[in-house]
C-alpha cells in the first residue's frame, strides 16, 4: 500500500514539474540565436563583403557556424580580438590579404559623373543620392567605406580618400610634456 | 552638527585626494603689472575656439573690419561667435597651424590691422534693468567661453534652468608659471565682482564662493574689498595644492561635495565660472566690449622680460614671445598652457585664442626634457597623488594593451588628466599621454559603434526595402499573367475545342457533300471560278494601270503644289515612273503598231544628238546639259504627239508624262542620287508595266478603256495601295505636268506641228533648269541621262525592229532639235 502511495505521489510530482517545464520551455523561449546577434554586434557593419559573405550578418552566422574569426578586414584587430574573446577561440592574424588600412570614404568626381545609378544600386547603406542622368553624390556621414561603389562605376569616377584627421579625431601621441623641475 | 551651508558660511574647508606641490614659480610674473602689447603684423582669428561648432563666417576677404566686430555668427546653441580683435583688413581666410596639441590645420581669419583701433557701435547694458534673455544673448554675441581651459560656452553655462545652490568662482591658478588671474584680480577686482553680479541676477545662487589659493595674498585682498557689499559672497582661500584648481576638485574644498561619475556639476547644484570669465561677462555687459583680448602670462628662463600681456586674441605667439625679449635656445620648446597640462607647440605661429592663459618659454635647466620610459615598479605613487582616487597603474597595463572594457571598469573617464601621476612616477612614465590615447581610442571606439549601427539600421531598412519592392514586383506579375490566363480562357479555352469540332464536323460534312455532288455541276462551279478569276485579273491589271492617273487626278490638286516645292527629288522619281508606265500603256494599248516603231525612232536619234552634244561641248556644263535634258524631252514629245495622233486621250498623258519628265530633268541637275533613284523606279514601274501588258494583251478593251476606267477607279486604286508610293507620287508629279500640257495639247490641236513647240518648250525649260543647276555635277548627270535615254531607246528599238516607220518625219525633226540644242 505504501509502495503504491509512493509511485503515485512521485508520479503527480513527475506530472507537475513536466507541465512546469514544458510552459516555461513556450514561456521563456529564445527567439533567436543570440549568438548570432552577439557577433552582429561586434562586426563593424560595413556591409563590405570582404569576407566573402554578403554582408556582415551572413559572416556573424557563419562565424557561429564554426568559420574563421579573421575576414574582417574593415574590423581589424579590435574586431578579431572581440570576437576570439566572444567565441572562445584563439585570436588570428587578419586574413585577408590588405592592412586594416586607414578609414576611407567614397568620394564622386561629380563633373564626370554620368548619372548611371549604377553606384547607387551598389551601395549596402543607401549612402549615395542621385537619379538617373543626374549628377551623384556620396553621404560620407554615412558611407562604410566598402569598396562596393567603385567596380560598377562605368567611367571610374568614385574615389576613396582617407577620412581626413580632424582634431576631434586625433589621437594622442606619446609626446610627454617634461613635469620635472630641476630645483 | 551644523548644516553644510551654515559651515560653508563659517568658513569650512575640506580637502581632496591626492594632489601634488610642485614648485609654483609663479613670483616672476606675479608681481609685474599688466602691460598691453603693441599691435601685431597680422592676427589669426581661429573660427573655433571653444567646445562646440563654429559659427558662420560673416565677412569675406578684402573686408574691412571694425574693431569689435563680429566675424561668425552665433547661429547655433553651441556656437559663441569670433570678433575682430583690432580695426584693419581682412588678408586671408585659410588653413592655419591650430593652437592643439594635434596642430592639424584649422580655418582662420587672417587680418591685418590698420592701427586705428576703430571701434564698431557700442550699446552697453544696464544689467539692472535688462531681462535675463538679453543678457545671455550678450553674453553669447559677445564670444565668452570658459575662459579656464576648457572653453565651454557661457551662456550655456550661465542659462541653467536648475536650481543653482552655489556659484564657485574659480580664482585657484594652480599651474605652476600661470599668473593671468592673479594679475587679473589684482588690477580689476570691481569688475569681476560686476561680472559676479551678472552672473548671479542669471542664476540666483544661495551663495557665491570665490576660491583663491593662499599664495595670492593680494589678490584675495582686492576681491576681499571688491565683495564687502555683497553678503552672500565668500571670498576663500585655499591651500596651495595641484590641482585643487580642477573643477571637481575645487568643489570638493570648498562644498565638500563629489560630482558623480559622469555627470556635471549642475547636477548638485553647484555652476563654476573663471574669473576670467567673470571679468570678460562684465566688459561685455557694462562697455560692450567683446571678448577679443586676453591676460597671458608668458614666461620662461629664456625671456627677458617674463610678465603678463594683455594680448589680443589672434597673436601670433612668436610675436608675444619677441615683446618679452625672446632668446631661443636650442631645441627650444614653448609649451602653451601650464607645464602640467599644456603641450609643446610645434609652430611658433600659432595664435593666442581664447582658452590660452600661459605661454611657458622655459630654458633646458629650467625645464629638462624626460628621461627614457622605465618599466613601471608598482609603487603605487601615482595612486597616491590621483586626486580623482583612481588606480593610475592599472589604468597603463589596461591602456598598453588596449583592454577597453577594462580601462571603463576602472573608469578612465573620470580622469581629469590632470598629469600628478605622471608628476610623482620614479619611472617617468607618461601615465597621462597614454590616457589620452586610450581615451581618443574609446571615443573613437564609441564613434564607430555608432556609425555601425546607423551603418546596420540603413542596410537593413535597405534590404527591407528591396525586398517589398520585389515583392511588390512578384505580386504584380502574378496579377498580370492571372489577368492574362483568365481572358485567354474566356476567349479561346472552350471555344477553341468546340471550333476544332465543329471544323472536324464540317469537314466531313463537306467530304459527304461532294461525294454526292454530280460532276457536271462540279464542271460548272470551275467554270464559274475562271471567270471570276479572269474578271479579277482583268481588275487588278485596270487598277495598277491606272495608279498614275488615278493619284494624279484625286491628289493633284490638294498635294502638286507641296510635293513638287518640298520634294523635287521625289517627283522626280515620281515622274520618271510615270514615264515608263505610260510609255509602256501606250505600247500595249495601240493597236497599231507604227506608233511603237515611231517611237524608238526618234528615241534612237535623240540619244545621238545628246551624244554629240556631249562630245561636242565636254568643257561647257552647261550647253550640254541642256542639249541631252532638250534631247529626252524631245524624244518624248515626239511619242506623245504621236500617241496624240492615234487618240487623243494618250496624248494627253503622254504630255503630261513629258512634262514630268522634263521637270525631272530640270531637279535632276541639283541632286546627285536622282538618276540612279529614277532608274530603280524605272525598272520597278516597267515589271508592273509588263504584268499590266499582259493582262491588257488578254483582252484589247481594257486599255482602251483604261483611261474612262482610270479617272472612276482611280480614287478607289489609290486608296488600295497606299503603300505603293511610286504611282501616286507619279500622279502627283504627272497633274501638275498635266495642267501645263494641257494647254500646250489644245496648241497642239490646232497646229500639227505641236510637237515641234513641245520641243522648244522642252528646250526653253531645260535651259532654265541647266542655268539654275550648280555646274558641279553636270557632266556626270548628262552621262547619266544620256545612258538612260539610250537604254530605253535600245528597248524601243529591239522591240521595234521590224517594222519600218515614217522617219523622215522624225529626223527632220530630230535635226530641229539639233539645231536648239546647240543654240542653247
Amino acid at each position: 500500500m505504501t509502495i503504491i502511495t509512493a509511485l503515485i505521489a512521485l508520479g503527480v510530482l513527475a506530472l507537475l514539474f513536466g507541465a512546469l517545464l514544458g510552459y516555461s520551455a513556450i514561456r521563456f523561449k529564445v527567439e533567436s540565436d543570440p549568438l548570432v546577434e552577439q557577433i552582429d554586434d561586434i562586426l563593424p557593419q560595413t556591409q563590405c563583403g570582404q569576407c566573402g559573405y554578403p554582408g556582415c550578418r551572413p559572416y556573424a552566422e557563419a562565424i557561429a557556424n564554426g568559420d574563421d574569426i579573421n575576414k574582417c578586414p574593415p574590423g581589424g584587430d579590435a574586431t578579431i580580438k572581440k570576437l576570439s574573446e566572444l567565441m572562445g577561440v584563439e585570436a588570428k592574424p587578419l586574413n585577408a590579404a590588405q592592412e586594416p588600412a586607414v578609414k576611407r570614404v567614397a568620394f564622386i568626381r561629380e563633373d564626370e559623373c554620368i548619372g548611371c545609378t549604377k553606384c547607387i544600386q551598389a551601395c549596402p547603406v543607401d549612402a549615395i543620392v542621385g537619379a538617373s542622368k543626374l549628377m551623384h553624390t556620396v553621404l560620407v556621414d554615412e558611407c562604410t567605406g566598402c569598396d562596393l561603389c567603385v567596380e560598377p562605376c562605368p567611367v571610374d569616377c568614385i574615389d576613396m580618400i582617407p577620412v581626413p584627421v580632424t582634431a576631434e579625431r586625433w589621437k594622442w601621441d606619446l609626446q610627454a610634456i617634461p613635469v620635472k623641475v630641476v630645483e | 552638527m551644523p548644516s553644510l551651508f551654515q559651515q560653508i558660511q563659517a568658513g569650512a574647508l575640506w580637502d581632496f585626494h591626492g594632489g601634488v606641490h610642485p614648485p609654483t614659480r609663479k613670483a616672476v610674473t606675479s608681481e609685474k603689472p599688466i602691460i598691453s602689447m603693441s599691435l601685431p603684423e597680422r592676427l589669426y582669428i581661429p573660427l573655433r575656439q571653444h567646445i562646440g561648432v563654429a559659427g558662420q563666417l560673416l565677412v569675406e576677404v578684402g573686408e574691412r573690419v571694425l574693431k569689435g566686430q563680429a566675424l561668425t555668427a552665433a547661429d547655433n546653441s553651441m556656437t559663441v561667435p569670433v570678433h575682430a580683435p583690432t580695426s584693419g583688413m581682412i588678408i586671408a581666410i585659410t588653413d592655419h597651424t591650430s593652437p592643439h596639441p594635434s596642430a592639424l590645420p584649422e580655418s582662420v581669419i587672417v587680418i591685418e590691422p590698420d592701427g586705428l583701433e576703430e571701434w564698431r557701435e557700442r550699446e552697453p547694458l544696464n544689467f539692472a534693468t535688462a531681462d535675463t534673455q538679453t543678457l545671455l544673448e550678450r553674453i553669447q554675441d559677445s564670444g565668452i567661453a570658459g575662459m579656464g581651459g576648457a572653453g565651454f560656452p557661457t551662456h550655456i553655462k550661465a542659462g541653467l534652468h536648475q536650481p543653482v545652490d552655489y556659484l564657485i568662482i574659480n580664482a585657484v591658478e594652480c599651474e605652476p608659471y600661470i599668473t593671468a588671474d592673479d594679475a587679473l584680480m589684482q588690477e580689476a577686482p570691481t569688475t569681476i565682482v560686476k561680472g559676479i553680479d551678472i552672473l548671479c541676477k542669471l542664476l540666483n545662487p544661495k551663495a557665491v564662493l570665490i576660491g583663491i589659493e593662499a599664495d595670492k595674498p593680494i589678490a584675495a585682498a582686492g576681491m576681499r574689498a571688491a565683495c564687502s557689499q555683497r553678503e552672500h559672497y565668500y571670498v576663500r582661500e585655499v591651500p596651495v595644492k595641484y590641482p585643487s584648481g580642477g573643477e571637481k576638485q575645487l568643489i570638493q574644498l570648498l562644498t565638500n561635495k563629489e560630482v558623480p561619475a559622469g555627470r556635471r556639476p549642475a547636477d548638485i547644484g553647484i555652476v563654476m565660472q573663471n574669473i576670467g570669465t567673470a571679468f570678460a561677462i562684465a566688459q561685455a555687459v557694462l562697455d560692450d566690449h567683446p571678448l577679443i583680448s586676453r591676460i597671458v602670462t608668458v614666461t620662461g628662463e629664456t625671456l627677458q622680460r617674463p610678465q603678463n600681456v594683455q594680448a589680443l586674441i589672434g597673436t601670433p605667439v612668436a610675436a608675444l614671445l619677441d615683446f618679452c625679449g625672446y632668446q631661443v635656445e636650442l631645441e627650444q620648446k614653448v609649451i602653451m598652457g601650464g607645464p602640467m597640462m599644456g603641450f609643446t607647440l610645434p609652430d611658433l605661429a600659432v595664435p593666442v585664442v581664447k582658452t590660452t592663459n600661459c605661454i611657458l618659454a622655459p630654458s633646458h635647466t629650467e625645464l629638462p626634457n624626460a628621461g627614457p620610459e622605465l618599466d613601471c615598479i608598482r609603487c603605487s605613487a601615482c595612486a597616491d597623488a590621483c586626486p580623482a582616487t583612481l588606480l593610475p597603474q592599472q589604468l597603463l597595463w589596461y591602456s598598453k594593451a588596449k583592454d577597453h572594457d577594462k580601462l571603463k571598469e576602472y573608469n578612465l573617464a573620470d580622469c581629469i588628466e590632470c598629469g600628478a601621476c605622471a608628476y610623482v612616477c620614479p619611472s617617468e612614465i607618461p601615465l597621462v599621454q597614454y590616457y589620452r590615447i586610450a581615451k581618443a581610442e574609446i571615443r573613437e571606439q564609441q564613434r564607430e559603434a555608432l556609425k555601425a549601427e546607423q551603418a546596420k539600421a540603413r542596410f537593413e531598412a535597405r534590404n527591407a526595402r528591396l525586398e517589398a519592392e520585389k515583392q511588390a514586383r512578384l505580386a504584380k506579375n502574378q496579377q498580370l499573367a492571372a489577368a492574362r490566363q483568365q481572358s485567354q480562357q474566356q476567349n479561346a479555352g472552350s471555344n477553341t475545342v468546340a471550333a476544332a469540332l465543329e471544323r472536324i464536323k464540317a469537314k466531313q460534312q463537306n467530304a459527304t457533300e461532294t461525294a454526292q455532288r454530280s460532276h457536271a455541276d462540279i464542271v460548272a462551279e470551275r467554270e464559274v471560278k475562271k471567270q471570276q478569276a479572269r474578271a479579277y485579273q482583268a481588275q487588278q491589271a485596270a487598277a495598277t494601270h491606272t495608279d498614275a492617273e488615278s493619284g494624279a487626278q484625286s491628289q493633284s490638286a490638294s498635294q502638286n503644289l507641296d510635293a513638287t516645292a518640298t520634294d523635287p527629288r521625289q517627283a522626280a522619281v515620281a515622274a520618271a515612273i510615270a514615264r515608263a508606265k505610260a510609255r509602256q500603256q501606250q505600247h500595249t494599248t495601240e493597236p497599231a503598231q507604227t506608233a511603237q516603231s515611231r517611237a524608238s525612232a526618234p528615241a534612237v536619234t535623240d540619244s545621238q544628238a545628246t551624244q554629240n552634244h556631249a562630245d561636242k561641248a565636254p568643257s561647257q556644263d552647261d550647253p550640254r546639259k541642256a542639249a541631252v535634258a532638250a534631247a529626252l524631252a524631245r524624244a518624248k514629245a515626239r511619242k506623245q504627239q504621236q500617241g496624240a495622233e492615234a487618240e487623243q486621250n494618250h496624248a494627253i498623258e503622254n504630255n503630261a508624262a513629258t512634262a514630268a519628265s522634263r521637270e525631272a530633268t530640270a531637279d535632276k541637275a541639283p541632286s546627285h542620287d536622282d538618276p540612279r533613284k529614277a532608274a530603280v523606279a524605272a525598272a520597278l514601274a516597267r515589271a508592273k508595266a509588263r504584268k499590266q501588258q499582259q493582262g491588257a494583251e488578254a483582252e484589247q478593251n481594257s486599255a482602251l478603256d483604261n483611261n474612262g476606267e482610270a479617272a472612276a477607279s482611280s480614287e478607289a486604286a489609290a486608296d488600295k495601295a497606299p503603300s505603293h508610293d511610286d504611282p501616286r507620287k507619279a500622279a502627283v508629279a504627272a497633274a501638275l505636268a498635266r495642267a501645263k500640257a494641257r494647254k500646250q495639247q489644245q496648241g497642239a490641236e490646232a497646229e500639227q506641228n505641236s510637237a515641234l513647240d513641245n520641243n522648244g518648250e522642252a528646250a526653253a525649260s531645260s535651259e532654265a533648269a541647266a542655268d539654275e543647276a550648280p555646274s558641279q555635277d553636270d557632266p556626270r548627270k548628262a552621262a547619266v541621262a544620256a545612258a538612260l535615254a539610250r537604254a530605253k531607246a535600245r528597248k524601243q528599238q529591239a522591240a521595234a525592229d521590224t517594222r519600218s516607220a515614217s522617219e523622215h518625219d522624225e529626223n527632220a525633226q530630230a535635226e530641229l532639235a539639233k539645231t536648239k540644242g546647240d543654240s542653247a
